[in-house]
């Protein structure tokens, strides 16, 4: 699989789809052309993931092209571990996503471009490595899920996918600042070569001569750009202050669009974090480290409360979402602990970093999961997904309820299922690197059993009151679709080393760069 | 073969007045076979052209009494406004097909307009520039008066006399520059080479620069550009925008940035905190950027948000200018060209698509029709340009803003710093009139008629604008690599030598 | 001094004589032959005589060549003279053809041969360096162009017009007659040349500055400068169209070249300098003021008009100011500049009366009545469009290049000291495009009233006339060196 440019192909092919789709005009033609598309660029990722070189999880597959040289802007992808990882869940997830719409009669040939275009912003995403066109696909990304929200949303539709797109582009206007300070002092855009100069520690001596900011030393204006980038990061994830967007945005938008939001556009601000902040910025991160943690803490704990406090399932989920994302944040913080020739710290360190990629997949694909589940429930009840709206359903539709259970248990954490090694590993390397937050961090999983739990109660068991007494099971098609998804939880939560081989390599090599 | 850019504009326009009045199908179609044809002779043109030369296509003596020549030539400046030119030309006549009113009439003046537009994008004599830039003057003037809409009569008449006054300046300038350099050419490659005296370019400068930037919409001269694109019909306020505007912006490069390149060197002493022109200038640019976005924030009317945002829009292509670096020149043409698209396309969907069809273009009243559903080609048009707009990555937008923010960043920090201010006020009234406009949930006042659906001329001027600025977004190359090296080119030596950084 | 050479005399005067004749013929013819004919053959016939004589005249200047004087400068004939005759003769042919289908008058004769004795009047003017013959031509001319304005003896405008005319037409003889007497005092002489030789001296008289203020407010009546403008507004509106168009475009050539002539060639010595803050006193300096005075009033004053002929009277008025200001350069090239220009402007003016006198029956006017007039009448609108942007000076039209070329070489001449007196004339001349817009705005934007819809007939000849007229408008302001090309030859 060398030579010819799979990974703008993987990227292009998800965008002719969504223009076929377009073409088409018929919902039922587009729902086959986005699955066949969605599929196509799941196995061409499989394709690439066979022809991965785990062991040293360097960049591979990489083009590089000059774009506007006189910018000294190229095109430039590759992927590494973490980059495949990605891709990997995205399309999962998308298929997941279209799979989850497929009866939905609302959605028609736009819906499903706009998937198809987003899948493509989340490739381009998760595969370049030159600001400028990063930050292209990361805005493509965005407007699609904008129109998702806005056009088949909920009832305050309206707010709640403004209040997205502008806390996204409040983020991304930070994101450019940034860069473009860096490329400012640097002459260059590129991921890599950043990581090189910062690498070699003459990222803050260029910045202080190129940028002449009177007052200002090298690393205070590092710093401030690290901050500005962090920003962006941190709204996309998100990270707890920075969060109040997503509870709407994701109740709002229809579920099987929540489950790309929650899937894999969260994945962004994590693979952000990888991908840019740690590699440019390590020293600048560690010196914020201790900040950091503790936002990592919050993200972890006040969100498991707040989604206690609710009665909308796609709210619960949506903070449990935030929680999840939470440890991934956890384990990058614990990561970032000074161990200096500690070799066993260090290994602790490839374990949480293992975690966090671990955990950053099995996430997307629980979350997506519970979602659809939300969406079948919706489906089924007209729109009704309060907690307190059902009762007893598994009497009504046991099938329904036990492949639900299956999902709520792997979102808890239960072992054998694949919420479980993440969650593990992360905690395995923070409590020795970071025992108090780690500690503390506890709580929040404790919270997620409570209110996962009383989900369990509250919708499946009790009394079945007589309004749901004919609450329809799982079609035979529904649960063929669902059978994929629930098994690959299932496999993950037995056999994680299928994901673990893919990328110890490049999560070496992520830790190996924050010599501390 | 270019020179008959501006002869078949020209050609056109007499042809089509010779169309009988009874039937105007031929007006329109002379007109967008003469479109067609001058965009064709462009590109074909762009093709041949090698980076960074000088190429003349026309050299003929014509006064030679006050050696004025007849002298087209191109460089890769001109050329990116003349592909601009025969973009924003097909795309508002296939905008103007129902004009139903004194169709010849139109036709005859929009092709005298783009021949002029044309003709000063190709002149190498500054006699010759002049002429054509005035030329556009009187057909805008009749354009708007005769088919515009909101008060047209006093919009036209302000626009002209606006563009009139900024031409009696460049006028005034372009004699002094005359006489002082011996009276024996009009050459601009030799006036460029002539050393004027630099307390001749401290005023002569300023001068031309403004007359120039006045039709660039430079602030506080802007005034006419809002009620001029807003009375004006669709392919009108296209061509105003699209075009015209950047008729000013290119004077300000071509003429007085780079015959008087000492006019913005520092004055050596201070008042108020300006030490030289180029402070002056980049700080009304910047306020027409902060200015323009603000107000278009809270306009009540579609057309003068687009109207106020090109203000903005244009403040970018004049900061671009006075950063005096390399990318931020090439930022400020790239927009030149960028905003000459986009702005044609957002024009032609507030203008064409929605009012020719609600013929309301209040704010709130469009949030009661719902427009995304019943116009969802118009609404899909419209985001696209909204997206160009607010300078997203992979259209024109982001690019040439890119390059001018990095160029400003270069030569003042804090007016990069503010002008990124303005690219978020601007997303908020790109943000706002987008959802005012086809995303309202107000209830509908009354039975909603249905609308006409958007025709295939529409879609066909729509497409090509929105080709344009995606090819030029993704692939900018292609516009890039004509102009860096003629801004290297010893034309600008002058401007190198003096502030070059 | 020799004796009177009587034949070179007649060879000198043949083309006057041959308009004179021109004119004579078709006053008896009209009189005579066609006493009871209609009034259309009657002009057709008469306007034929009056052309033949016209081109008789160009054809008699077109031959001669050389150089001379006669009479100490009382009669002179160089290239340059010539130009401006033939100018006078082509520009009488063309008022005498926009008069034909005119209705005010039943004395078609009168009328016609008046025209033409003006001419004659006009070319004596341009012939001449003295200045007795100078008065007395201009006497000759003023006394014609009275009539001329009184004609329509149904009008009382016309009338009252005419009576203006005169009296201040009398005020302003009476000027330049003491100013040239002033002269005559001081130098001892009437011919230019030697007034000149005789004023050579760096020191300014008192006395001769009197003087001088005394022959540019003489000469600033007949050519209608502010602030001795009072007359023209009124005469423009009240004379017959014909009248106005030939007093709006020939009298202005004659009146500028004698002008021009008596200023840059008698008074040559005492120019002085009009440069800002650093002016000395001399004719510049007060012409530079007129000018300055002339542009101002003149286009600001036309802002306020609702008549279309006043509006143009004003115009006029400013458009002697940009005149006034390429005399002020008084250099050998901006007479060149001048000449160009006010032979164009007089073509657009004419053209511009010709396509009112056009509208006349329909009782044009007021700038309302032009409402719609592009759908009554598109040809004779064009040309107006035409007409009016010349006069705007937008090019590629011959009032553009004019406006150009005269800028420049008053910026050029004495180092840009007339730099200020440049920068507002441009400045003047971008207020000015808003009164022709305004009249363009009612030709082609408004929509016609209801009770005024149908088209517009005009005669064939009249509308040909126009547009050829246009047409050279066009064809002088795409190629200027054309006309420069003959310019610049006479003048070497």
């Amino acid at each position: 699989m060398s030579g010819a440019p799979w990974i703008t192909l993987l990227t292009l092919l998800p965008l002719a789809g969504g223009v076929a789709a377009l073409i088409t005009r018929s919902a039922r033609a587009a729902r086959w052309i986005s699955a066949a598309f969605g599929g196509a660029a799941l196995l061409l990722t499989i394709a690439l993931w066979h022809s991965f070189s785990p062991a040293s999880g360097i960049l591979q597959f990489q083009e590089r092209h000059a774009w506007l040289p006189a910018l000294g802007l190229e095109y430039h992808v590759g992927a590494d571990g973490l980059g495949l990882l990605m891709l990997a869940l995205s399309a999962i997830v998308v298929l997941m996503s279209i799979a989850a719409s497929w009866k939905n009669e609302e959605h028609g040939a736009l819906y499903y471009a706009l998937v198809l275009f987003l899948e493509a912003g989340l490739f381009g995403t998760f595969t370049a490595l030159n600001f400028v066109h990063w930050f292209l696909f990361w805005e493509l990304s965005l407007i699609p899920a904008f129109f998702l929200v806005r056009l088949w949303g909920g009832p305050a539709r309206a707010r709640a996918a403004t209040q997205f797109f502008l806390y996204t582009m409040v983020g991304s206007v930070a994101l450019l600042l940034a860069f473009l300070l860096l490329f400012l002092a640097t002459g260059s855009f590129d991921f890599i070569d950043l990581a090189g100069l910062a690498r070699n520690g003459q990222l803050s001596g260029l910045l202080a001569q190129n940028l002449h900011w009177p007052g200002w030393s090298g690393d205070e204006i590092a710093a401030l750009i690290c901050c500005g980038a962090f920003l962006g990061f941190a709204v996309k994830v998100p990270v707890v202050p920075f969060h109040t967007w997503l509870p709407s945005a994701y109740a709002e938008a229809p579920s099987s669009t929540t489950m790309l939001l929650t899937g894999a556009m969260s994945k962004m601000g994590l693979y952000g974090f990888l991908r840019v902040l740690l590699p440019i910025f390590p020293a600048q991160m560690q010196h914020l480290q201790t900040p950091l943690l503790w936002l990592a803490v919050a993200s972890i704990v006040l969100p498991a409360f707040a989604a206690w406090a609710q009665t909308d399932l796609k709210r619960i989920f949506a903070y449990s979402s935030i929680n999840h994302l939470g440890y991934c944040l956890l384990g990058i913080c614990a990561v970032l602990r000074v161990t200096g020739a500690n070799t066993a710290l260090a290994a602790e360190k490839a374990a949480a970093m293992n975690g966090v990629l671990l955990q950053m997949f099995n996430h997307g694909l629980t979350a997506a999961a519970l979602f659809w589940f939300v969406a079948l429930l919706e489906r089924r009840s007209g729109g009704l997904r309060g907690l307190d709206d059902f009762g007893g359903l598994r009497k009504a539709a046991p099938v329904f309820c036990g492949l639900m259970g299956i999902a709520l248990f792997s979102s808890l954490g239960l072992p054998g299922l694949n919420g479980f090694p993440g969650e593990f590993l992360i905690f395995k390397g923070s409590f020795p690197l970071t025992p108090r937050a780690a500690s503390i961090s506890v709580l929040g999983l404790l919270m997620t059993a409570v209110f996962l739990l009383t989900i369990l109660q509250k919708v499946f068991s009790g009394p079945l009151s007589e309004r749901w007494a004919a609450f329809p099971d799982l079609t035979t098609a529904e649960r063929a679709l669902l059978l994929p998804a629930l098994a690959l939880m299932l496999v993950l939560g037995v056999y994680p080393q299928l994901i673990l081989s893919l990328v110890n390599g490049t999560a070496l090599q992520l830790v190996s760069q924050l010599r501390f | 073969m270019l020179a008959w850019t501006i002869y078949i504009s020209f050609l056109g326009a007499a042809a089509v007045m010779a169309v009988p009045r009874e039937n105007a199908r031929p007006a329109r179609w002379i007109a967008l076979l003469c479109a067609l044809a001058g965009f064709g002779i462009t590109l074909a043109a762009a093709m041949q052209y090698r980076a960074g030369e000088l190429m003349t296509v026309a050299d003929a003596r014509w006064i030679p009494q006050l050696g004025i020549e007849y002298h087209l030539a191109i460089d890769g400046i001109s050329l990116t406004l003349l592909l601009l030119t025969g973009i924003a030309a097909i795309a508002g006549i296939l905008f103007s097909w129902n004009i139903e009113r004194r169709v010849q009439e139109f036709f005859a003046l929009y092709l005298a307009l783009i021949g002029g537009v044309y003709g000063v994008f190709l002149s190498f004599d500054l006699f010759l520039l002049f002429i054509f830039y005035e030329i556009a003057i009187i057909p805008k003037y009749f354009l708007i008066a005769i088919w515009g809409s909101t008060r047209r009569e006093y919009a036209a008449m302000k626009l002209a006399l606006y563009s009139f006054v900024g031409s009696a300046m460049v006028l005034a300038g372009m004699i002094a520059a005359f006489v002082t350099a011996g009276a024996t050419t009009m050459n601009l490659a030799e006036l460029a080479r002539y050393p004027f005296p630099v307390h001749f370019q401290m005023w002569a400068f300023p001068l031309v620069f403004v007359g120039f930037a006045i039709l660039a919409g430079l602030w506080p001269f802007h005034t006419w550009a809002p009620t001029g694109h807003v009375a004006a019909p669709t392919a009108a306020s296209m061509l105003l925008a699209g075009v015209v505007m950047k008729l000013g912006a290119y004077g300000c490069l071509r003429v007085a940035m780079m015959l008087f390149p000492q006019g913005l060197d520092p004055w050596g002493f201070h008042v108020l905190g300006f030490g030289s022109w180029r402070d002056v200038f980049a700080l009304m640019a910047l306020i027409g950027i902060l200015y323009g976005a603000t107000v278009a924030l809270v306009q009540k009317d579609f057309k003068f948000v687009i109207g106020y945002s090109s203000v903005s829009h244009m403040g970018f292509v004049l900061l671009g200018l006075m950063t005096l670096n390399l990318i931020g020149l090439d930022g400020a043409v790239l927009q030149m060209f960028s905003h000459g698209v986009i702005a044609g396309l957002l024009f032609a969907v507030v203008g064409r698509m929605i009012y020719d069809r609600t013929h309301t273009r209040n704010l709130n009243e469009l949030e009661t029709m719902r427009l995304s559903r019943s116009l969802p080609f118009a609404a899909v048009t419209f985001i696209v340009a909204a997206m160009a707009s607010i300078g997203l990555p992979g259209f024109s937008g982001f690019i040439a803003e890119l390059q001018i923010l990095i160029g400003a960043w270069r030569a003042f920090p804090a007016f990069a710093m503010l002008a990124g201010v303005g690219i978020l006020v601007g997303i908020a009234f790109t943000w706002r009139a987008l959802q005012k406009a086809f995303f309202g949930e107000a209830a509908p006042a009354a039975e909603a008629h249905p609308l006409p659906p958007v025709t295939l001329p529409e879609k066909l001027g729509a497409l090509l604008l929105m080709t344009a600025t995606l090819v030029i977004g993704l692939y900018p190359r292609l516009l890039v690599d004509l102009i860096l090296p003629s801004l290297n080119s010893p034309l600008f030596a002058g401007l190198h030598k003096a502030v070059w950084r | 001094m020799s004796g009177v050479s009587y034949f070179a005399l007649l060879r000198l005067t043949l083309p006057q004589i041959a308009l004179a004749l021109g004119a004579f013929l078709t006053l008896t013819l009209d009189l005579t032959v066609l006493r009871r004919r209609a009034q259309s053959t009657r002009f057709l016939a008469g306007a034929l005589t009056a052309c033949c004589g016209c081109v008789a005249a160009m054809l008699l200047l077109a031959c001669a060549s050389g150089q001379q004087t006669l009479f100490d400068g009382m009669m002179v004939a160089n290239p340059l003279t010539r130009l401006i005759q033939m100018a006078l003769a082509a520009f009488a042919i063309l008022a005498v053809l926009l008069s034909v289908s005119s209705q005010f008058t039943r004395h078609v004769g009168e009328y016609l041969s008046l025209i033409l004795f003006a001419t004659v009047a006009m070319m004596f003017l341009a012939g001449t360096q003295n200045l007795l013959l100078i008065f007395i031509s201009l006497e000759f001319l003023s006394l014609s162009l009275y009539i001329l304005t009184g004609f329509s003896k149904r009008s009382r405008a016309s009338a009252e017009a005419a009576l203006k005319y005169f009296l201040f037409g009398g005020m302003s003889a009476g000027f330049l007659l003491f100013g040239m007497s002033l002269l005559y005092g001081l130098t001892g002489s009437i011919n230019l040349m030697q007034i000149a030789a005789a004023l050579g001296g760096p020191a300014l008289d008192p006395l001769l500055l009197a003087a001088i203020v005394m022959v540019v407010i003489g000469f600033g009546f007949k050519v209608a400068a502010a602030p001795f403008h009072l007359w023209a507004p009124d005469a423009y509106q009240g004379a017959p169209t014909p009248s106005a168009a030939f007093i709006a475009s020939s009298s202005k050539i004659a009146s500028f070249f004698i002008f021009a002539q008596v200023m840059m060639l008698g008074l040559a010595g005492a120019a002085g300098s009009a440069g800002w803050q650093s002016y000395s006193s001399g004719w510049v300096m007060v012409i530079a003021i007129v000018a300055a005075v002339s542009m101002l009033l003149g286009n600001l004053a036309a802002i306020a008009q609702t008549s279309v002929r006043r509006l143009l009277a004003y115009s006029a008025i400013g458009h002697a100011g940009y005149m006034l200001l390429g005399l002020a350069a008084h250099t050998q090239q901006s007479l060149e500049a001048l000449i160009y220009y006010v032979l164009t402007y007089a073509l657009a003016a004419m053209g511009a009366f010709g396509v009112l006198g056009a509208l006349e029956a329909e009782g044009v006017d007021e700038l309302k009545s032009l409402g719609g007039l592009s759908r009554r009448a598109p040809v004779l609108s064009f040309c107006m469009f035409v007409f009016l942007l010349s006069l705007a000076g937008i090019p590629p039209l011959a009032g553009f290049f004019g406006k150009f070329y005269v800028f420049v070489e008053a910026f050029r001449a004495g180092s840009g000291e007339l730099l200020w007196l440049v920068l507002l004339a441009i400045a003047t001349s971008a207020v000015s495009l808003y009164y022709y817009l305004r009249v363009l705005k009612q030709i082609y934007v408004v929509q016609p009233e209801a009770d005024a819809a149908e088209a517009i007939h005009t005669p064939l000849l009249h509308r040909a006339v126009l547009c050829v007229m246009a047409a050279l408008v066009v064809l002088l302001g795409c190629a200027p060196h054309l006309l420069l090309q003959w310019i610049g030859q006479a003048m070497r």
